[in-house]
């Protein structure tokens, strides 16, 4: 191998801003494409192994009981079942929290979550699990292991959780009250605080004052892949598991604390990833596989969920209860700004809580400020990450207050938020500086867009009414971990580009372009691979929308390692000293000589020892994402049935790389945001037993619920990479539900409180207001 | 154990011959039987439209259709939906307009595209919307791929002319 470098901390230092790119800003074709419209891309639940056995895992019938005993004795016997494993099987794990992906996790909690212990804490909850030579067998047998439940009282809503007397679901739990351990046992994990200033003083300084509480729904990522993991346990006692996952080194190293082994024992393969929207950063099934496949004599077993398991026993994001007051001063500056949010952990502590804490301010410069936020445990599945997690939530509190304030003084909506927007140098609520930002250029622009300056349409019909709002949207990004790639370069002049980031919606195709823009190539030239944990360095998640920004990073240093190797290779190639090789666009020269990346390549041959370069960096940078959003809503007063009509996203976007994906994510944020919006939610009943647990019972959006979703970027590069990229995926999620709020105030004069504002509830407002 | 049926039928214009159990779905005979995994399970209640296929010019949820049910008869999927030599003019529009993200819910949306355009081929936008309800993405928002089937209809229709 020619050279491995490791390079730690790499931040770009100078920006290349303004610069006009030959491949970024362009919309290539992705080189995973072409399998994936034909059918032959491979998912997680596609791969079909010699000798391989079918799982199903048993689950919970009950919200809240504890596990008195299981009795396996009649499934085993039953012939074509091949194992079984419960909690017995999984390694006792210390109560020890780590990072992992964006988040933190208890390996306690995390494992008590693939396999309850001995209690169950949500209806879902997975008990035991079978591996049979057919899935009919497997199903059968699951209905024969016999489980004695002592049924517990249930709490499936932060507000129950939070009383003095309510049941305990952990009871070893004691809150962090602002960084001190609590006494008693309680739901409440934890309580943080934001604060700056002088509240009393800025609410004394305002002219108007607006203070609500909204109360949302649990929601779930609602990814069309249900979660598949397959994994043989070797006779050498290593570990291989095939799975759709958004971070394979993650998943491995998961899976590696779960079940006690050094990470090396685990291969983890990705499979391609059906959507994951944070929901696939943790897993569920991968030990699991892994241990039945132990105990049936080494063969491989599949798990793959049902869309039941997936809505009952994976995902969802926190339901939560926010309070809200803001004051403004007759000229709309926000001289106070106070908030309260309580948010679902669902049944182990661990709720984005924290995140929401920092969107639900900071698209705003605010002197007088204070956030409270609290993680409170709940009968509900253990939330994970959904897209700029618990962001929705907050922003659809605050945006919905600001509205309000900006209709109190009679100020435009965008105008409140152009008047408040944080600049570059203003302080966040949650510390950081404020970096090179385009928020008030996305406010600019929705005031100037087509959609913002034209009236609102005529109603279609006499009972209906007809509205516009506007939102708002921040999103932290996660511009660090760690990102390791590969770059080979073949004697045909193309270039493999060897990564671990899961691609999830398009990063292949975005990476390879970073790198043909590099090395002056056309992203055609370039084979852009995401392989196993064996075969590339660590890599993170992708979460945070931090991939085509960090692992961009590490393919443009690779990119710059290959121009100095292939300057190297000419100069000895000429004989010239390499002082005098000039690499410049794809062209390498010296003096009057001169050939192009690919005849060069093509002229080192076979046998000259190949050109390689592998980086790993952590990029410890900024990048946070702003966006504005106008929607256009009918509301039908006789059904309360809301329908979009014209959808605008405007969002601060970086340097596009893909622009057509960087639109996508836009416009999939913004459906996902409108789903949650008006129609998602988890429905229990006084059991806590999920009652909708289908998708046409949880009802996402279909393509007749939505318009066409114009998307106009701002492109304000990053400072901190070197084509100014800045993740995008996350914060279009943001502001929908706020902006359709507002929207609704619009068309009927209701203020809605409440998530999803589904008909009844916008009826029941309508009638809570007469 | 329930006994095997033995199925004839003609899938993607091959003859094939299957066994499977009476109880089985043809999307559990199509991907496991067969190996034909571009027929996606997104739900196996017929709600989300990823194992879409095309059976006797009808388009249909292969989750909720059994396998014997296919004896004698004639199954388009994914698979079979591209000429011997390039790509199906969806499929091409689908590349160029971004109209997928990760891919998982592709398969069904052109199998779907597919039977739409068959029996309407110049539909609205509100006519494709309509019959791609039933087709669940969480990625795009629908609107990259409204756009790819308008204009695949555009361009079949320059092509038939």
């Amino acid at each position: 191998m020619t050279t491995i470098e490791l390079e730690q901390s790499v931040v770009a230092d100078t920006p290349q801003t303004g610069k006009q790119y030959d491949v970024i800003g362009t919309r290539p074709i992705r080189h995973d494409g072409y399998d994936k419209v034909t059918g032959r891309a491979l998912y997680g639940a596609d791969i079909r192994l010699n000798d391989m056995l079918y799982g199903k895992v048993l689950r919970s019938p009950h919200a809240h009981a504890r596990i008195l005993s299981i009795d396996t004795s009649r499934a085993l016997a039953l012939p074509g079942v091949k194992a079984i494993v419960t909690t017995t099987d999984l390694p006792s794990l210390e109560s020890v929290v780590s990072r992992v992906g964006e988040g933190a996790v208890n390996w306690r909690y995390l494992s008590n979550n693939i396999l309850a212990n001995d209690k169950v804490l949500y209806h879902g909850h997975a008990v035991a699990a079978v591996a049979a030579t057919s899935m009919s067998i497997a199903e059968e047998a699951i209905s024969l292991i016999q489980v004695e439940y002592e049924l517990l009282p249930v709490v499936t809503t932060v507000q129950q959780a939070v009383q003095p007397d309510a049941p305990i679901l952990l009871e070893e739990l004691r809150t962090s009250e602002l960084g001190a351990k609590g006494e008693a046992m309680t739901n409440i994990a934890s309580h943080d605080q934001f604060l700056r200033g002088d509240l009393e003083r800025g609410f004394a300084e305002a002219t108007a004052i607006v203070e609500r509480e909204f109360i949302t729904s649990t929601v779930h990522q609602g990814y069309i892949e249900p979660h598949s993991a397959t994994a043989i346990w070797g006779t050498d006692g290593l570990i291989t598991i095939w799975t759709s996952t958004q971070g394979a080194h993650d998943a491995r190293r998961q899976a590696a604390e779960v079940l006690q082994l050094p990470v090396s024992r685990i291969k983890v393969v990705p499979m391609e990833i059906g959507g994951g929207f944070g929901g696939k950063t943790v897993i569920y099934l991968e030990p699991v596989a892994a241990l039945l496949s132990q105990k049936s004599g080494n063969r491989p077993v599949q798990l793959t969920m049902t869309r039941w398991d997936v809505l009952a026993g994976t995902g969802p994001t926190s339901g939560s209860v926010i309070k809200v007051k803001m004051g403004a001063d007759k000229k709309g500056r926000i001289t106070a700004a106070q908030a309260s949010l309580t948010y679902a952990a669902g049944a182990y502590p661990g709720s984005p809580v924290g995140a929401a804490m920092a969107v639900i301010f900071n698209p705003y410069n605010l002197e007088n400020v204070q956030v409270d936020g609290y993680d409170v445990v709940t009968n509900t599945p253990r939330a994970a990450a959904y897209r700029a997690p618990g962001g929705t939530n907050a922003a659809f509190a605050s945006e919905s207050v600001i509205d309000e304030l900006a209709s109190r003084l009679g100020i435009d909506p965008l105008q409140i938020r152009h008047i408040n927007g944080a600049k570059e140098g203003d302080r966040r609520v949650d510390g950081p500086l404020v970096r090179r930002i385009g928020y008030l250029e996305t406010v600019e622009k929705a005031q100037a867009s087509a959609h913002y300056q034209s009236p609102l349409p005529a109603p279609s019909s006499p009972g209906r009414k007809v509205g516009r709002g506007v939102a708002s949207g921040w999103w932290g990004n996660w511009p660090g971990g760690t990102s390791s790639v590969s770059v080979v370069v073949n004697n045909d002049g193309a270039v493999t580009l060897i990564e671990g980031s899961t691609d999830i919606g398009g990063s292949r195709v975005a990476m390879a372009m970073q790198l043909a823009e590099t090395l002056g190539l056309q992203a055609s030239d370039i084979k852009p691979l995401v392989v196993d944990t064996d075969s590339v360095g660590y890599n993170d998640v992708t979460a945070g929308s931090r991939t085509t920004y960090a692992t961009g990073i590490a393919v443009y240093k690779a990119g710059l390692r290959i121009i100095d190797l292939m300057r190297e290779r000419a100069a000895e190639f000429w004989d010239v000293d390499i002082s005098t090789v000039q690499f410049d666009n794809g062209v390498i020269s010296a003096r009057d000589r001169r050939l192009s990346f690919k005849e060069l390549a093509r002229s080192l041959g076979d046998g000259n020892g190949n050109i390689v370069a592998s980086v790993s960096i952590s990029p410890n940078g900024d990048g946070v994402a702003l966006a504005t959003h106008i929607v256009d809503v009918e509301v039908d007063t006789g059904t309360g049935k809301v329908q979009i009509l014209r959808y605008t996203a405007i969002q601060d976007v970086g340097t596009a790389i893909h622009p057509a994906y960087v639109e996508g994510q836009m416009q999939g944020g913004a459906a996902q945001g409108i789903g949650w919006a008006l129609n998602e939610e988890y429905v229990y009943d006084q059991q806590g037993h999920l009652l909708n647990g289908s998708m046409l019972d949880y009802r996402i959006p279909t393509a007749l619920d939505l318009p066409m979703i114009d998307a106009i970027m701002v492109e304000t590069p990053n400072p901190t990479h070197p084509f100014g990229v800045r993740g995008v995926g996350e914060v279009p999620i943001v502001p929908p539900a706020g902006a359709i709020a507002n929207a609704i105030h619009n068309a009927i004069g209701v203020r809605m409180e409440v998530l999803p504002m589904s008909p009844r509830r916008v009826l029941e407002a309508m009638w809570a207001q007469k | 154990m329930s006994q095997k049926q033995i199925v004839q039928a003609t899938i993607n214009g091959e003859p094939v011959e299957f066994l499977c159990e009476s109880r089985q779905s043809l999307l559990e005979v199509l991907r496991d039987v067969l190996r034909l995994t571009g027929t996606k399970e997104g739900c196996n209640n017929g709600n989300c439209g990823a194992c879409n296929v095309i059976l006797d010019g009808v388009l249909v949820n292969s989750c909720l259709v059994l396998a014997v049910e296919v004896q004698g008869h004639t199954v388009t999927t994914i698979e079979g939906i591209a000429p011997p030599k390039g790509l199906h003019p969806l499929q091409q529009k689908f590349l160029e307009h971004a109209a997928l993200q990760c891919g998982i819910c592709t398969p069904g949306f052109i199998v779907s595209a597919k039977a739409l355009l068959d029996q309407n081929p110049h539909p609205s936008e509100h006519e494709v919307r309509h019959w791609l309800a039933g087709n669940l993405c969480r990625c795009t928002g629908y609107d990259k791929i409204v756009r790819a089937v308008l204009d695949a209809a555009d361009v079949m229709s320059v092509e038939a002319r």
